[in-house]
């Protein structure tokens, strides 16, 4: 049976108003900050940390645990918050600020206060105009109403939040590329170690970097206690996830669920959830966690939604985007889309995915054109290779004998861009060479074919 | 063609107020000069430079690194449309294609009246609303051919497109090309905390008094 629905983190917005600071206090709105200023900055730390809220960037970390991190005696600490949202199918960030923005807004000053960070930069991604202006207004009305700023509610708790804006460029989701970014610099990655935030981060002080989602569940946690919260979802993933479910189903859409409890195949066939495959299509193939993910099939469709499980069968929850592809799609064209995404995020940086993401890109599309060569599959895997070696993450395939391939991959590359692209590559390698083939034999057969006004043999 | 104006000036000095280094302004200056002259010119470059302390060298560094900014003109309405994976699978090439068509250009260009120009986006976002474009940034979801002609007949006749559109009222308006969010965040002086010099250690005071 699927697990009931619960709302924590889109409880409201089902409001016309949600992100107005009316609708906000109306609906149990910063009694949260009001809580965790009665409490310790240390007490309220343990909550977070004994809720296992697991971060809803990408990894999956534990915000309690990645606070805890950053060195003693080290001031000042910043946060600096993720909303740069941009890998292929994720659309739920954006969904929180436009429409919760003072929830995000409470959730930050939570963080700050337990974690003893000084000051916030809340980073949206460039593109989201609905975001800047809602999250802008928010913040005016909050400092209005003392939630920020100088002694928040008269305590003697101060903190500026500072919205950012960023300019266009996927890299800058990564953690130390928006670091750099907000530094004012070109968004290209720092090497790890030693530049880990936490240690070395914004102007090279200690730094919590947190996504939109991880913290919009703050205010809940500690209004309802971490007890409380843990009765939903599992064990180890305790609470909710925001999904977005694109592609061949019949109702796409974002949906919070149970995480770690409701299963790929509730969420993509329930009448309450995506309702099946449309037109009453066969599910071809789904990419569980965003274009970076390996993709999954029939097989995996009984995995709970929770991140041990989906790694350990060879691929990541990553970002909550599930992207579903029926039986009509054409398997070579959705991995080239998806390959030409990183080609042309690369930031440069490292020559294993500056060059090889452009070489993958540039194979598949003579592939997709027609002018494939017999030998264009091993080149694929190979400059694959050079980018992550050793076995790549892949589902298992029973009736062929093929085992899974655990997560996370291994990389020649500074940041996990590089190897994101080779994802795509060997998914669709691994269960769809044939088509591959086809495609690469058609070249073989020599038929002139005339392209309007030019001749391709 | 031009150095920020005066009232951009003051917006820019209360951008550069709220962060430990100047630098860090850089990507939202960049975005006031665009929006005042609709791409960033070098003149504006070097104002920049001038006001956050770096050389034009950097300021371009920087403005070249993010595909936001543009550094020649763009046609007024910046119509971006997604073909990445999601809307890719339901008709987000098609629909480019069809656009190229319409507008008799090419992903990448501008039509001869400077009135559109056609890009091929990664995700934005709105996956689950495929296939969809912003123009100027503002969100048309689950757009199919009529649709796409129908925004540009609006759009080409003066008046706003309400086909598809996400959002209604204000918020749903397309403004001129270089302008993003409708509201600017503004401490008052009375009730901002301060910037968190990175070269004074102290810890907060909430953390030593608790
Ligand atoms: C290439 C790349 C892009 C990323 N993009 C995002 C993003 O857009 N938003 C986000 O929150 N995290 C993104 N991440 C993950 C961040 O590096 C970081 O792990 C996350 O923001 C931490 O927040 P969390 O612990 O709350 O999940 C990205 C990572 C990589 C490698
Ligand atoms: S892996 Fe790619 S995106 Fe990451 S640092 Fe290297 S070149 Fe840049
Ligand atoms: S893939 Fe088009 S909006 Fe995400």
């Amino acid at each position: 049976m699927t697990a009931p629905i619960v709302q924590l983190v889109t409880s409201r917005l089902h409001h016309a108003d949600s992100y107005t600071l009316a609708r906000f206090e109306a609906t149990g709105g910063y009694e949260g900050l009001r809580k965790a200023l009665s409490m310790t900055p240390a007490a309220v730390h343990d909550e977070i940390r004994a809720a296992t809220l697991l971060g809803r960037g990408g990894a999956g970390f534990p915000a309690g645990v990645k606070w805890g991190f950053t060195p003693p005696g080290v001031w000042p600490r910043y946060l600096v918050v993720n909303g740069d949202e941009s890998e292929p199918g994720t659309y739920k960030d954006r969904m929180l600020m436009e429409r919760d923005p003072h929830q995000l807004i409470e959730g930050c000053l939570i963080a700050c206060y337990a974690a003893g960070l000084s000051q916030c930069f809340l980073y949206v991604r460039g593109e989201m105009a609905l975001a800047q202006t809602r999250v802008a207004t928010a913040l005016n009305e909050a400092y209005a109403a003392q939630y920020v700023g100088r002694n928040i509610l008269g305590s003697n708790f101060s903190v500026d939040i500072v919205l950012h804006w960023g300019a266009g460029a996927y890299i800058v989701g990564e953690e130390t590329a928006l670091i750099e970014s907000l530094e004012g610099n070109r968004g290209m990655p720092r090497l790890k170690p030693p530049y880990f935030p936490a240690a070395i981060g914004l102007y090279g002080k200690p730094t919590v970097v947190n996504n939109v989602e991880t913290l919009s569940n703050l205010g809940g946690i500690i209004v309802r206690g971490s007890e409380d919260y843990k009765q939903y979802g599992s064990e180890s993933s305790p609470g909710t996830r925001m999904f977005a479910v694109s592609g061949h189903v019949r109702r796409p859409g974002v949906y919070e669920v149970q995480h770690g409890v409701t299963t790929f195949r509730e969420l993509l066939y329930d009448e309450q959830f995506c309702g099946g495959i449309r037109n009453g299509n066969a599910l071809k193939a789904f990419i569980p966690g965003g274009g970076s993910s390996p993709w999954f099939f029939e097989e995996q469709l009984d995995l709970p939604l929770e991140a041990r499980p989906v790694g350990g069968a060879g691929s990541m929850l990553g970002s909550g985007a599930i992207v579903v592809m029926d039986e009509t799609t054409d398997a070579v064209k959705a991995c080239l889309r998806v390959v030409r995404f990183y080609a042309r995020e690369s930031c440069g940086k490292c020559t294993p995915c500056r060059e090889g993401t452009s070489w993958l890109e540039t194979i598949l599309q003579r592939i997709v054109d027609g002018h494939g060569r017999p030998a264009d599959i091993d080149m694929l895997l190979d400059v694959g290779d050079n980018i992550s070696p050793g076995p790549y993450p892949a589902a298992s395939w029973e009736s062929e004998g093929l085992a899974a391939v655990p997560f996370p991959p291994k990389q020649t590359t500074i940041c996990p861009l590089g190897p994101s692209a080779v994802a795509p590559v060997v998914s669709a390698l691994r269960r769809f060479r044939p088509e591959f083939e086809a495609k690469i034999r058609r070249r073989a057969l020599g038929i002139p074919v005339r392209v309007e006004d030019s001749t391709h043999v | 063609m031009s150095r920020l104006s005066p009232q951009n000036e003051a917006v820019a000095h209360e951008i550069i107020s709220r962060y430990p280094w100047k630098k860090s302004a850089l990507i939202p200056l960049l975005h006031l000069a665009q929006e005042q002259d609709g791409y960033v010119s070098d003149e504006a470059m070097v104002h920049l430079g001038e006001l956050v302390d770096v050389s034009p060298a950097e300021v371009l560094g920087t403005c070249s690194f993010y595909e936001m900014f543009k550094r020649e003109p763009v046609g007024r309405y910046l119509v971006n449309i997604c073909t990445n994976i999601s809307c890719q699978l339901l008709g987000g090439e098609e629909l480019l294609h069809h656009a190229e068509h319409a507008l008799g250009i090419k992903a990448g260009n501008t039509t001869g009246d400077g009135l559109f120009t056609i890009e091929d986006v990664e995700c934005i976002a709105a996956c689950t609303e495929a296939p969809c474009l912003t123009v100027n940034y503002r969100y048309f979801y689950k757009v199919e051919d009529g649709d796409f002609d129908a925004i540009v007949e609006d759009l080409r006749n003066g008046r706003q497109p309400t086909r598809k559109a996400a959002e209604s009222g204000p918020e749903g308006q397309i403004p001129p090309h270089g302008t993003l969010a409708l509201q600017r965040q503004h401490i008052p002086a009375d009730r901002v905390a301060g910037n968190a010099d990175p070269d004074r250690a102290s810890a907060p005071v909430w953390l030593e008094q608790a």
